[in-house]
């Protein structure tokens, strides 16, 4: 759906390295499983069976990751951010679409996944669960040089440890080789986490949360890191996130989901500065922000919809302040707002007619204090 | 809950005044440290936000003023008085298991900070919200119990029709709710938030702290809200008291916290929060981690970590102090003691006392049309022709 192909920024250089087209990623919800209220899911209301139900976690997403480029991918719980990374990470396979590396599919067979994995390094969020308790900091680091053949003997092997600790600032190295994960603080694991993704000297980190489980006081260390390599050694990185703030002071292009869809992506900075989508503007009046005078009005209530049976239409319609007719009717392609700068928005439609365009009218939504937004302000005002 | 901020001012006087509170766990010479000395002082109607790390802390100082702390958890020393409405006044660290069965709940409250663990997973919701009623007011007719269970569900945003319903069908953000629905069912004076809305998502988060601020307009509570998110408990809370440590390390008005603290952790946390405004600056954040509470620092604990240290911290441990400014302003650091010049960016000018939080200063300024926006929290959607 949306094609991230940054050309305005400078860090860019060339084609993608990791690039994935149209992935669409289903997990079947199992048969034996009831709704809270006895029914079995996926059986309409005249009791026939609607087929296999399932979650749609991942519908129709395109992403490239360029080299030596961060890309941030923001998003609630359940925008399907993780299931992204994980099918990226080819921990999963994709019910439909490709995962091109280089501009090449690698087979599915052994071969085939472990040159992939020798490029492409999973980092997740919990460093406390992410690394074997009972084995110290040197056996994490030198599996990965074992599997992939890297270290042939012990001085070699040795040399590249410390180097790799040195790479992500655990020094002295030699100190840190001998720790076991118990010793190490939340940051230092996470380094560790890093230093052993960083072994194979991948082309792409993918980074799933990274930093969510840390002391806040310690969370800019680590993607100050993230950043350096970037810079230093052209890694490609994906940067998963729940944090619009961190993601807009890290990355170089953000994409936006929602409910397992990409809405908006573009530049960082003008992404969460000029968010051009309603969710994107949702997520950004809701974030912690010291510098607001005032308490925030949200621009949009509710939550995010059921993956099982997700709305027709555009998936944020049911919540969005500037909903209009075609909204529930037909998904939003992705328009252009500047050059590099899309969202999947029908209000940055040019050539909706009045009946397409008219607001949905929907019944307040019980708070009476919540302060919402006039329906479709902008989309009335340009025709 | 940023309407409390005029109120809290106009209804100064003490609620909970804790005084040189300390809390180990397990005793002896191995005995941790959790709490040192804790000066606090919670005012009526007043939104008190404790922010620090984990491990600092600041939900060991919670449990214990409320005497839930549990083995090995141990107070060493301190008071804590509550000085009830009707005037008189209980110091709840020597205060028995029946004194205490009537104030807590009643009149202090906890919200727990995970709503999974906290309810009890095979009762429904609405037999929770009765068993309190059923437990803390005798007399009350089960039908009322029922009513006033379904009342307090809708107060906080729930349809009562959900009260047969179990913890796990509900979502974490209605779970939440109705942890706070149980806080407030006895009206209390206090209530104690510990992390309520740190595992929920940021639309859901921002959703409670609305129905937190309504609520308290309606019924008046103070709150002692816990959180390691700064940048958020400078937006809703009155004033904010920071723990490293163990310690209380500075104590001020939110905004002036935010425009001019005064110890430097405090400004490290702050600039550990990257900015949605301006232009995007690399940041630090604070080099080193947290210290490790068996084996703290000499001196002021802080002093590894602390880009100004100075011979005297490594050895001296300094007090907190009440700051020549006034408004209440509290810090532990030798720069804020007068013997030196505190460097530029711990001499700021806070802003004048009862003010919100406006740019100024250290924090990048952003441009009219962006706080403008911020401000309305609205950002219009760019026009299509």
């Amino acid at each position: 759906m949306t094609e991230l192909e940054v050309t305005a920024q400078p860090p860019v250089t060339g084609a993608p390295v990791l690039e994935a087209r149209s992935l669409t990623k289903h997990f079947p919800v199992h048969q034996a499983h009831r709704t809270a209220r006895g029914r079995r899911l996926g059986r309409g209301a005249d009791g026939r069976a609607a087929g296999r139900p399932v979650v749609h976690a991942l519908e129709d997403v395109s992403i490239a990751l360029p080299r030596a480029h961060v890309t941030a991918v923001v998003g609630e719980s359940g925008s399907g951010k993780s299931t992204l990374a994980r099918v990226l990470a080819r921990l999963l396979p994709p019910t439909s679409g490709e995962v091109l590396l280089d501009g090449r599919q690698l087979p599915a067979s052994g071969a085939g996944r472990r040159a992939y994995t020798r490029q492409v390094q999973l980092v997740l969020q919990d460093p406390f669960s992410s690394l074997n308790p009972v084995h110290d900091v040197r056996y994490h680091l030198e599996r990965p040089l074992r599997i992939h053949g890297l270290g042939e003997n012990g001085a070699s092997l040795d040399e590249a440890i410390t180097s790799l600790l040195e790479r992500v600032s655990l020094t002295p190295a030699d100190q840190f080789a001998r720790k076991y994960p118990h010793e190490l603080s939340g940051g230092q694991r996470q380094r560790v986490a890093i230093a052993r993704a960083l072994a194979v000297q991948p082309k792409v980190l993918l980074a799933d949360e990274p930093v969510s489980m840390l002391d806040v006081s310690i969370r800019l260390g680590l993607l100050n890191l993230l950043g350096d390599l970037r810079e230093r050694e052209g890694i490609a990185i994906l940067y998963i996130t729940h944090d619009i703030a961190s993601a807009r002071y890290l990355a170089d292009t953000i994409a936006v989901m929602y409910a397992g869809q990409i809405v908006e992506s573009g530049p960082a900075q003008q992404v969460t500065d000029e968010p051009a989508h309603p969710y994107t503007q949702l997520l950004r009046s809701a974030a912690p922000d010291p510098e607001r005078a005032a308490p925030p009005v949200l621009a949009a209530r509710g939550a995010p919809p059921s993956l099982v049976s997700p709305p027709a239409g555009c998936r944020f319609h049911p919540r969005c302040p500037h909903a209009m007719a075609i909204c529930a009717d037909r998904a939003p392609r992705d328009f252009d707002v500047t050059p590099g700068h899309a969202s999947a928005c029908w209000l940055h439609a040019k050539d909706l007619d009045a009946a397409q365009a008219s607001p949905i009218a929907r019944p307040p939504a019980g708070q009476p204090a919540l302060a919402r937004r006039p329906v479709s302000e902008p989309g009335k005002e340009t025709r | 809950m940023s309407p409390g901020r005029g109120a809290a001012a106009m209804t100064g006087e003490p609620l909970l005044d804790v005084r040189g509170l300390c809390a180990d766990y397990g005793a002896g010479p191995g005995a941790v440290h959790a709490v040192r000395d804790a000066d606090l002082m919670l005012h009526r109607g007043e939104v008190l936000g404790l922010a620090g790390e984990s491990g600092s802390g600041k939900s060991t100082l919670a449990y214990a003023i409320t005497r839930l702390l549990r083995a090995p958890g141990i107070i060493t020393a301190g008071s804590v008085r509550y000085h009830s409405g009707s005037g008189h006044e209980v110091d709840l660290l020597a205060a028995n298991e029946n004194q205490l069965r009537v104030l807590r709940w009643s009149q202090i409250s906890v919200v727990m900070q995970s709503a999974m663990n906290a309810l009890n997973p095979v009762i429904s919701i609405g037999a929770q919200l009765t068993d309190v009623l059923q437990a803390h007011v005798p007399g009350m007719s089960k039908a009322a119990r029922r009513a006033r269970a379904a009342e307090l569900l809708t107060m906080v945003g729930i349809t009562p029709d959900r009260l047969g319903s179990y913890p796990h069908e509900l979502s974490g953000g209605m779970r939440q709710r109705v942890m706070i629905a149980m806080a407030l069912a006895l009206q209390p004076e206090v209530v104690i938030m510990d992390e309520p809305t740190t595992a929920l998502d940021v639309v859901t988060q921002r959703e409670i702290l609305e129905e937190l601020a309504e609520l308290r307009e309606q019924l008046g509570f103070a709150v002692l809200f816990i959180t390691h998110d700064l940048s958020l408990l400078i937006e809703i809370a009155d004033s904010i008291a920071v723990m490293y440590g163990g310690r209380l390390v500075e104590r001020a008005e939110a905004a002036a916290l935010f425009r001019a603290p005064r110890h430097p952790y405090s400004l490290g946390l702050l600039s550990s929060f990257p900015s949605l405004h301006g232009p995007r600056r690399h940041m630090i954040g604070i080099p080193g981690s947290p210290p490790d509470l068996r084996q703290l620092p000499a001196g002021c604990s802080f002093h590894p970590r602390c880009p100004y240290v100075m011979d005297r911290c490594r050895t001296d441990l300094p007090p907190l102090l009440e700051l020549h400014e006034g408004n209440g302003r509290q810090a532990a650091c030798w720069l804020q003691d007068g013997s030196a010049a505190a460097p530029a960016a711990l001499a700021l000018p806070a802003p004048p006392a009862g003010q919100a939080a406006e740019p100024a200063g250290r924090a990048a300024e952003p441009g009219p049309a962006e706080s403008a926006a911020a401000q309305s929290g609205q950002v219009n959607l760019r026009s299509r022709s």
